[in-house]
């Protein structure tokens, strides 16, 4: 589904990502994990188009499509969703207003109509009871004023909604409490199936008890420097990211 | 397309303004210049009565003691009042039976618009009063209207036929004293509307009413008296769109609108009139007089969507004269390029517990300056006076600047006065999040400016507020139709 090969990229001139492989199948779970500042953020926005990051080498393809030939909204086209670490507000648009408008938005570079009114009810209806979301919800302003679990769970529900086929959790479960962070990986789970893939962002260790990976990345100054199954996750827990600063002063 | 800074102006930049077309239809019209004698003859070519002309004439006398007004935060090249023509009306006199009777390119005009006369009448509850260049030309509905006794007809009709409402209220808000334009428009409007509500009648439509200008150099003077006796109710939508024309249009309306006792009226506008180019050239100066009185236990509620013109000036009010009356004021500015607007409200409590709310939005982009100057004024007599102000500010690129002048006087000391205000800007972050959920920029934008936008929107009549959205795209956005 995604293959990246040896990404570089940069901030302000400042190299960030320093050669990045990385290849995911449908029906996969990959989880990215390394200490602050190791470029992960940088690796989901470069996916999902954010031009603040300028790609200086590299090759990103989607089902063999050049992802970096395509704009942001071009490649959520495609099918890659990015939910945020920090979601933004937009005051006076519903979340129910703004579902509707990005579905439509896709439906329409599809070359498809807008969603019927009645369809796209029952859709929401179902997705938001899966995600233990009330109509009330439904008709606040995007992310304002909403609690870092709403937030959180928000991002799924668009998830939800727009059924990607690449979805990229970025550090979903910071700011969740344990009930809402069981209600967003519930939320992941059931929407998983072998035709979608799902890259996992996190510092800890602790979301992916509840999403298990079928790989584990670990990604230290720009590059990942090991990789593993889910194992890895756990060893990393419990020998902390010193000893993967060690491995890479290693060279490895 | 992730949205920078440069591209966001680029984007702003490529609108052209969409109505720019220019209707070949016969027309009468004076030669340039404002005198006495010009004043007469507008009045005499109206076949207007004796007191009506030395109305006119009287308020010819005190408008050329006056001086043209600086104090506003706009800057423009003054519009010379001798080089104007004053009257300019459609030489086809219109008295329709059916549509297949008017000028055609009339209706193809009203075509380009989308506001076809034939659509117009389908839709169901709404009379379409259409001013074309002073003079109406098209009444709908007006049989429905008059079995409940209402008035909706031209303004020099309403001289002609009911000269007793007329005299009683022309100009006792706004008198031609007032100031430097609603005097100019006193001595030489040329048509507008009118409308009468009865005691006890709820107007069972929206009155609406199309402005548009369309003969080169003429100023346009509308005239609207809106009377709502006890006890009634009426919703009057005002909407309008001018032609691009290269050189700067005036436009000096005034409106007055009368709640007598438990009456309400609420008022709405669109406006959308030529803003000029992208280098700033040409568009229209708005400069436009509204209020209203409230007499006791009446509301009185303006909104309005101003997305055009090059430079306006305007100020919708309520004197709040009879105890717990009620105004309102809902207004959305938009400015892009170089378009300069100085808008705001005056709420004048002069009776007891009367209260007044007031919602402002402006949004800036281009190198347009956008100002909200409202005065809230509170008189000893007004006890329990109550204001709630709220001024929101939108910015989008660098270029452009966001104003507010809030002048608050309480003349009692029971007064309540709130008065809040923001600032923001549209973020790249909102754009990108927008994006990355695969909504374009421009929609993005679109989505983004309705939300903020949204409590004045809701104040609107469902088919206006359709309008307006569609409007606030079409100001802000490069393509989108």
């Amino acid at each position: 589904m995604l293959t990246i090969e040896n990404l570089h990229a940069e901030v302000e001139g400042k190299a960030i990502l320093k050669g990045i492989d990385l290849d995911v199948k449908a029906g996969e779970v990959h989880a990215i994990m390394g200490p602050n500042g190791s470029g992960k953020s940088t690796l989901s926005s470069l996916i999902a188009g954010n031009e603040e990051y300028q790609l200086t080498k590299g090759k990103m393809l989607l089902r063999g499509k050049d992802l970096i030939e395509l704009d942001a909204e071009e490649r959520a086209h495609e099918g890659i969703f990015l939910s945020f670490q920090y979601p933004v507000e937009i005051p006076g648009v519903s979340v129910t207003n703004f579902i509707k408008t990005a579905i439509n938005a896709n439906r329409k570079a599809k070359g498809l109509e807008d969603m019927p009114a009645s369809e796209l009810l029952k859709k929401i209806r179902e997705k938001a009871k899966l995600l233990d979301i009330d109509s009330k919800f439904l008709s606040r302003s995007l992310n304002e004023g909403f609690s870092g679990g709403e937030k959180k769970r928000n991002e799924i529900f668009q998830m939800a909604m727009l059924e990607p086929s690449l979805s990229i959790l970025d550090e979903t479960d910071s700011g969740l409490d344990i009930d809402a962070l069981k209600i967003v990986a519930n939320g992941v789970n059931k929407l998983k199936n072998k035709d979608n893939a799902t890259i996992v962002i996190t510092h800890y260790q602790r979301l992916l008890d509840y999403i298990v990976p079928d790989f584990v990345h670990v990604l230290f100054d720009g590059r990942i420097v090991k990789s593993g199954t889910k194992e890895l996750a756990h060893e990393l827990e419990a020998k902390g990211y010193d000893w993967i600063k060690e491995l890479a002063s290693h060279g490895v | 397309m992730a949205y920078t800074e440069e591209e966001l102006k680029k984007e702003l930049e490529t609108k052209e303004y969409e109505y720019g077309f220019y209707t070949d239809i016969e027309s009468d019209t004076f030669p340039s210049g404002l005198s006495k004698d010009i004043v007469r003859k507008i009045s005499e070519k109206k076949g207007e009565p004796e007191w009506m002309t030395q109305w006119r004439l009287k308020a010819f006398e005190s408008w050329s003691e006056m001086e043209e007004p600086e104090w506003a935060n706009v800057n423009y090249v003054k519009p010379d009042l001798q080089a104007i023509s004053y009257y300019s009306a459609p030489r086809t006199k219109p008295k329709y039976e059916s549509l297949d009777e008017v000028d055609p390119e009339l209706l193809k005009t009203f075509e380009k618009l989308g506001i076809s006369i034939d659509e117009q009448k389908k839709l169901s509850g709404v009379a379409v009063d259409i001013v074309m260049d002073s003079v109406s030309v098209a009444t709908t509905f007006k049989k429905t209207l008059a079995e409940k006794g209402i008035i909706f007809c031209s303004i020099s009709e309403a001289i002609k036929e009911h000269p007793e409402l007329v005299k009683k209220y022309i100009g006792s808000v706004i008198p031609p004293k007032d100031n430097f334009y609603a005097g100019l428009n006193s001595a030489v409007f040329t048509d507008g509307s009118f409308c009468y509500i009865p005691k006890g009648v709820r107007c069972p439509m929206e009155l609406s009413t199309y402005f548009r200008i369309n003969q080169a150099g003429t100023g346009q003077f509308e005239r609207t008296l809106v009377i709502a006796d006890e006890g009634s109710y009426v919703s009057y939508l005002e909407g309008c769109t001018a032609p691009s024309r290269d050189e700067n249009q005036l436009h000096a309306a005034v409106v007055e609108l009368i709640a007598l006792d438990d009456a309400e009226i609420k008022y709405s506008t669109v406006q959308n009139w030529f803003p000029g180019n992208k280098e700033g050239k040409g568009g229209v100066f708005n400069f436009v007089t509204k209020r209203g009185i409230c007499h006791d236990r009446s509301k009185i509620s303006w909104t309005q969507v101003e997305t055009g013109s090059a430079v306006t000036w305007k100020y919708p009010s309520c004197i709040l004269k009879g105890d717990n009356s009620v105004g309102e004021f809902y207004s959305i500015a938009v400015t892009n390029n170089f378009q300069q607007a100085d808008t705001g409200t005056k709420m004048i409590h002069l009776g007891q517990n009367t209260k007044s709310t007031i919602i402002s939005k402006g949004i800036s982009a281009g190198k347009s300056q956008n100002s909200y100057r409202g005065l809230v004024q509170v008189g000893p007599r007004a006890k329990n006076a109550r204001n709630f102000s709220q001024c929101d500010s939108l910015l989008m690129g660098n270029e452009c600047g966001a104003h507010t002048f809030p002048y608050i006087e309480a003349k009692n000391n029971s007064a309540q006065i709130e008065h809040e205000a923001t600032t923001s800007k549209i973020g790249e972050d909102q754009i990108f999040y927008c994006n990355q959920r695969g909504i374009d920029t421009e929609k993005a934008i679109a989505l983004i400016v309705n939300g903020f936008s949204k409590e004045v929107l809701n104040k609107l009549p469902m088919e206006f507020a359709v309008e307006a959205q569609k409007l606030l795209e079409i100001s802000l956005e490069g393509s989108v139709g």
